[in-house]
């Protein structure tokens, strides 16, 4: 088993992917000979050629549908959009035509096309650059919705989805891309649906994705040596659809569940994952679910002020800590 | 073209008339409903175009405009009158409706609500031929409102910077609902606003469908040729208001009258009946069959076919197996 980045293994999987079908190809801005801002799809160009590793102007909402067009006559573009504050260019068409086109043709045309974009906040980006977007597409009908928190599943949930016949969106994280993690050397697959228990638990469950899945895992260190309790962290990873039945079960274990975010509460992951909790196992709860998450601010500049803006694994700990009154 | 393609094209036009008409009727029996957008005046646009295409090999999209253009394709019209009655049996299997029309088996791939939305789909189909070497080439039909959305200059700069297979056809029937193009618009000559994006480009008369054919000719050949797209602008006019709640208030009654002595199966006919091709009678029987045929064939099928089951309305969200991986 190799130990990858994350960036590694999203390069991985483009490889491997387009070395086994021909009609598997990259689109996004400076991919190309500039080797991807995150350098996940460098040497590719060199490789693949112009017309399989697209350069493409600045024209996100035009290259996507591009892509979606492609994909519905039967070829697999793989569109980085640079950040995921671009996406909402794109949105017409990822919302209007890739979410779509499956079910308004009643099953006759399928959009095998997958978006990936750097999401998340970095560091003093500003406002511009940080967007979290998950909840925008994960109320979209029809997408696939997805969020690697391990090198592992970077490349994994990549391969998946240029094999599925459904549009997905791969929401990846800026400040993720040097991440080290084991990747087996072995092809996988990780699926597009269900949750994964990233540590077992059995007195509170810690919901969470992305790179929250890291603050919940080292808050769940510290409440087991500090404080003796036994939190089991799961990485939601796929946002659309949401594993409910994975999430019930997990909270009819421990009867307690927290959310943790990086995006701003209202109309949320958490909210989701608590009106799901809510409509499955609600009494099974010992108490009440408790979220944590952004403030409801344009992430500002000033070093301070995002820190104080975002939330991190301190503040899981205190959450959980509040819930057992300790 | 010899006699028997000519009294097939004028059927074909005169069908597309009456179907149309029956639509209207349709709609105002309650049959049909929502959106309900007729392309009297136009046929010559969609009908002379694809008869130089090769329908059901080359790649067709349009707007929400779209009847006449999936006929042409070769889509069934039985079909075709399902959808709009919302049936199983429809071409969208009563998921899509009047705007949403799609039949992949003779590449005609939709049917889109969004003005501008099938520009960049048009180049992917394009985009996707271009990677596995095929000889088809990708067709869009859209308003000279459509001009005005981004997609269009984006996607003419992507089209031409890549070479990608697309003929543009704009059908300029000079508004966009109740807008005069003057009025949007500062250049009114919809073929010039290509040039700067490197594209050969035409305008002609779209209600005479013989020049209508002769310009698709040439154009289809350039771009099935060159590898490279083209953009032919028909100068037309729709004879009813732009969808079946349009007041019609913002144009003369003279502009309209004037225009309908322009009629395109008017002035096919008179050509065919000068020539001697068709007598008055022929026509007259012509119009009777067609009639006989929409009422007893088309209609009635529309009619008594079933209605998808409420307890599929969630199929076709996704495809199946789309969380299949490896
Ligand atoms: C993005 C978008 N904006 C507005 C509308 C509402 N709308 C529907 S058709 C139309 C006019 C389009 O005019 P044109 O492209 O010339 O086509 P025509 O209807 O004349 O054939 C408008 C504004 C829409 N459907 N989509
Ligand atoms: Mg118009």
């Amino acid at each position: 088993m190799a130990e990858l980045m994350y960036w590694q293994g999203i390069l991985r999987a483009h490889d491997e992917e387009m070395a086994r079908d021909p009609l598997v190809f990259a689109m996004g801005e400076d991919i190309g000979v500039a080797g991807g801002t995150y350098k996940a799809t460098s040497g590719l160009f060199a490789k693949y050629g112009e017309h399989r590793v697209v350069d493409t102007p600045i024209s996100e909402n035009s290259y996507t549908g591009i892509g979606v067009g492609a994909a519905m006559v039967g070829a697999r573009p793989i569109v980085e959009i640079m950040s995921v504050n671009f996406a909402w260019l794109a949105m017409d068409q990822l919302m209007n035509n890739a979410a779509k086109i499956h079910y308004m043709s009643g099953g006759r045309i399928r959009c095998p096309f997958v978006m990936r974009v750097p999401g998340g906040t970095a560091h003093q980006l500003g406002a511009q650059h940080s967007a979290r977007m998950e909840k925008v597409f994960m109320g979209i009908s029809g997408l696939r919705v997805v969020t690697p928190a391990t090198p592992r599943d970077a490349y994994g949930l990549l391969k998946s989805a240029v094999r599925s016949d459904d549009p997905v969106v791969i929401i990846e994280h800026e400040s993720m891309y040097n991440l080290k993690g084991e990747v087996p050397d072995e092809e996988f697959f990780t699926p597009l649906e269900g949750v994964e228990i990233m540590r077992p638990g059995k007195d509170v469950s810690i919901f969470a994705y992305n790179i929250s899945v890291h603050w919940a895992l080292d808050a769940a260190q510290k409440l087991a040596s500090e404080y003796g309790i036994d939190a089991e962290v799961i990485d939601l990873r796929a946002l659309k659809p949401l594993d409910r039945a994975g999430i019930a079960a997990s909270v009819r274990k421990t009867h307690r569940a927290i959310i943790v975010e990086e995006d701003e509460a209202p109309v949320g992951v958490g909210s989701e994952v608590m009106a799901i909790i809510n409509e499955e196992c609600f009494f099974d709860l010992d108490a009440a679910p408790v979220r944590v998450h952004a403030l409801d601010v344009p992430i500002p500049y000033n070093h301070r002020l995002e820190k104080a803006a975002i939330p991190n694994a301190g503040d899981v700990v205190a959450a959980v800590k509040k819930m057992f009154g300790r | 073209m010899d006699a028997t393609d000519q009294k097939r094209l004028l059927r074909e036009m005169l069908f597309a008339r009456r179907f149309e008409e029956r639509c209207a009727e349709a709609y105002h029996e309650r049959q049909i409903g929502g959106f309900l957008h007729l392309y009297p005046g136009e046929e010559a646009c969609a009908i002379g175009v694809l008869e130089k295409a090769r329908t059901g090999y080359d790649y067709v999209v349009t707007g929400y405009r779209d009847h006449i253009h999936a006929l042409k394709s070769g889509m069934d019209p039985k079909a075709l009158m399902a959808e709009l009655f919302g049936k199983e049996a429809g071409c969208s299997k009563g998921r899509g409706g009047s705007m949403h029309l799609f039949d992949p088996d003779v590449h005609f791939m939709g049917g889109y609500a969004l003005v501008g939305g099938p520009f960049p789909l048009a180049a992917g189909f394009a985009k996707a031929i271009q990677l596995r070497g095929g000889q088809e080439i990708s067709i869009c039909f859209l308003g000279d409102g459509a001009n005005n959305q981004g997609t269009f200059h984006e996607t003419m700069n992507m089209a031409s910077l890549w070479k990608l297979p697309v003929l543009f056809i704009c059908e300029n029937n000079l508004y966009g609902i109740g807008t005069a193009i003057e009025r949007s618009t500062v250049e009114i000559n919809q073929y010039k606003r290509v040039a700067p994006y490197g594209i050969e480009a035409a305008q002609c008369d779209g209600q005479d469908i013989d020049i209508v054919m002769s310009h698709a000719e040439k154009a289809v050949n350039y771009v099935r040729e060159q590898r490279k797209p083209y953009f032919l602008e028909l100068m037309t006019y729709r004879l009813r208001g732009h969808s079946m709640s349009d007041s019609g208030a913002y144009r003369s009654k003279e502009e309209v009258e004037e225009w309908a002595q322009r009629d395109p199966i008017g002035i096919y006919k008179r050509r065919l009946v000068e020539a001697g091709v068709v007598t008055e009678e022929e026509f007259h029987a012509m119009d009777k069959s067609i009639q006989d045929e929409i009422e007893n064939e088309v209609v009635r099928y529309a009619m008594e076919c079933p209605e998808p089951r409420v307890e599929d309305v969630a199929r076709y969200v996704y495809t199946e197996g789309g969380n299949n991986h490896g």
